[in-house]
């Protein structure tokens, strides 16, 4: 990165920390911290859907719709996630597979599952073979936001349809009453008033979502823990940069960050859960319009 | 080979008894999933039931010292609830393997006396040290909330018989802290049996392929190439246990609101939170 880093043999003290915190590889390093970021970005929004999805389905009139609901919001109570987290890419990569193989090569006889091996046809690999190496992480990361959307899905689901049912009954009848139909009462009663029930609700999910990210090393992305232990192990002379078994540092580093992080989360989810409760009929309400008055 | 054979070979696999090489191949069928994975479970059962054990104590103490009005007592109280609920469960394992490995090899030197090092850093010690530390400060935030709730009434009933001391607490602010407590303790007690998944998936190495259910149910999926029987598999176990839980639990709750009235006890509700 320097021009003085060029030969870090000569370096001493902090010199040689300088050079040895910029090379090529820390700043990997530092760029799947951004991963962990994105992850966080894409999954929120996307799990909020799923689980908005799996609460209105749970309340549906149509019951095969109600079952399906009821089995999505019900399925992460007994289930570690853990589990959902290995099974959802490898299942979804051999569906995709499947698919693709059913619709490439029609002609192809030989059975998929022979023993203990999943064939599909050359084509229908996926990530292709012959793809960029930047098209390969992404596939694994796209899978793994799948399996992340599914699981914390589930989980938003619990917290909504909660928050739909403490939702006071006396709202709704008040918008019946005034002759809403059943769509016009959910969309213009029950969702906004649902959202201060179902905020403290959310504001755990968003921290346990930030505590689930070092997981993404069990799906094999490179993300921070894989570069904390990689970095980290003992280098010896024949690195540039020899140094004993800094692990612990690295991870310590990571640990700080995570604080760092569900730190920040939570005064700005305070702040937001203050903002959501003004006005409202709940003891949190009260307390704002006391204040105010 | 029959399926009561397989059981006897792998029913015990996980703790070393019984055959020593995993099945492989064609000797993979649903028996040998089912056996493997369930001899794992016994891993998991190891993990949750000890660190809740041992937590319930630590987390009380916890509580109280988060509760008391001595800055010396309740600032350490609430650094290691802040630390422990504030990052993940899987980076605590690891700085704690990697802090654990540091140790010297040899033992340590205390005046002449040498205490062995070696065994710190395998899975039933040290990860077990680990998942003690987590479900205490998830637990005792879970009674500090349920300490301050402690409605004023029975603070008072207690001062008005005379009650003082370790007696007022053992016999009034105790129980009461419990019985409130007790849902949502649940819900951890759930939560820590599932995040005994996490264990083997660590830097803690499964020594001699002795891991947990899903350890196994992994081993499986990775041979097979198949991941719709094995993960379903593990799933139903943790089905099982849950239900286990929920009902040795809610035997306690029963006993703790045993004095209210039918209508009045509350009912335990399992909501999600998990995740370290």
């Amino acid at each position: 990165m320097f021009l003085s880093c060029a030969d870090p043999s000569a370096l001493s003290g902090l010199n040689w920390l300088i050079c040895y915190l910029t090379t090529d590889k820390q700043l990997m390093f530092y760029g799947s911290f951004l991963v962990v970021l994105l992850l966080l970005v894409v999954v929120a929004p996307v799990a909020l859907a799923f689980g908005f999805g799996g609460a209105l389905a749970a309340r549906s009139g149509f019951w095969p719709l109600r079952m399906l609901g009821k089995t999505y919001t019900a399925m992460v109570r007994g289930i570690p996630d853990v589990i959902f987290f290995l099974f959802v890419p490898i299942a979804l990569d051999q569906g995709l597979e499947y698919m693709r193989h059913k619709v490439l090569c029609p002609d192809w006889t030989a059975p998929i599952r022979q023993g203990n091996d999943f064939l599909v046809c050359p084509a229908a690999k996926l990530p292709p073979t012959d793809a960029s190496p930047f098209y390969q992480e992404s596939y694994g990361f796209v899978l793994a936001v799948i399996a992340f959307a599914i699981v914390f899905g589930a989980f938003a689901a619990n917290v909504i349809s909660g928050a739909m049912n403490a939702v006071p009954r006396a709202q709704l009848e008040t918008a019946e009453a005034y002759g809403m139909t059943p769509g016009q009462v959910r969309r213009r009663v029950l969702i906004p008033q649902m959202w201060t029930y179902a905020l403290p609700g959310l504001s755990n999910l968003w921290m346990i979502l930030i505590k689930a990210t070092p997981l993404l090393y069990m799906l094999g992305i490179e993300d921070i823990v894989y570069w904390a232990r990689e970095l980290g192990a003992t280098k010896s002379k024949i690195y540039a940069y020899p140094h004993p078994d800094w692990r612990l540092w690295y991870f310590l580093g990571l640990l700080v960050f995570y604080l760092l992080l569900t730190r920040v989360s939570e005064v700005v989810l305070k702040r937001l859960s203050a903002r959501l409760a003004r006005g409202q009929a709940t003891m949190a309400g009260e307390a704002l319009r006391k204040v105010g008055a | 080979m029959s399926c009561l054979d397989t059981i006897a070979d792998y029913g015990l696999r996980s703790i070393g008894i019984g055959e020593r090489v995993l099945p492989r191949g064609d000797g993979i069928g649903l028996c040998e999933q089912f056996t493997l994975i369930g001899s794992g479970l016994i891993w998991n059962v190891y993990f949750g039931a000890l660190a809740l054990l041992f937590g319930f104590v630590f987390a009380t103490a916890l509580a109280l010292a988060k509760a008391s009005p001595r800055a010396a007592l309740r600032k350490p109280a609430e650094w290691f609830v802040f630390v422990f609920r504030g990052s993940p469960l899987f980076i605590q394992f690891f700085v704690t393997y990697e802090a654990l490995v540091l140790l010297p090899q040899g033992g340590l030197h205390l005046g002449g006396l040498t205490i062995p090092t070696g065994w710190v850093t395998s899975a039933w010690s040290g990860a077990l040290f680990v998942l003690f530390l987590n479900t205490s400060a998830y637990a005792a935030e879970i009674f500090y909330g349920a300490l301050r709730a402690v409605p004023k009434g029975d603070l008072e009933a207690a001062d008005a018989y005379g009650l003082t001391g370790w007696a007022r607490f053992r016999r009034v602010v105790w129980p009461t802290m419990l019985r409130l407590a007790w849902p949502a303790y649940t819900n951890e007690a759930i939560f820590l049996f599932h995040a005994t998944t996490l264990v083997f998936f660590s830097s803690f190495p499964a020594y001699q392929q002795r891991g947990d259910a899903l350890y196994y149910a992994k081993y499986f999926a990775d041979k097979t190439f198949d991941p719709f029987i094995p993960y379903p598999i593990a799933a139903f176990y943790f089905v099982l246990v849950t239900l286990t839980i929920i009902g040795i639990f809610g035997v306690i709750n029963r006993r703790l609101n045993r004095h209210l009235p039918q209508a009045a006890r509350p009912r335990l509700r399992i909501r999600p939170q998990l995740i370290r």
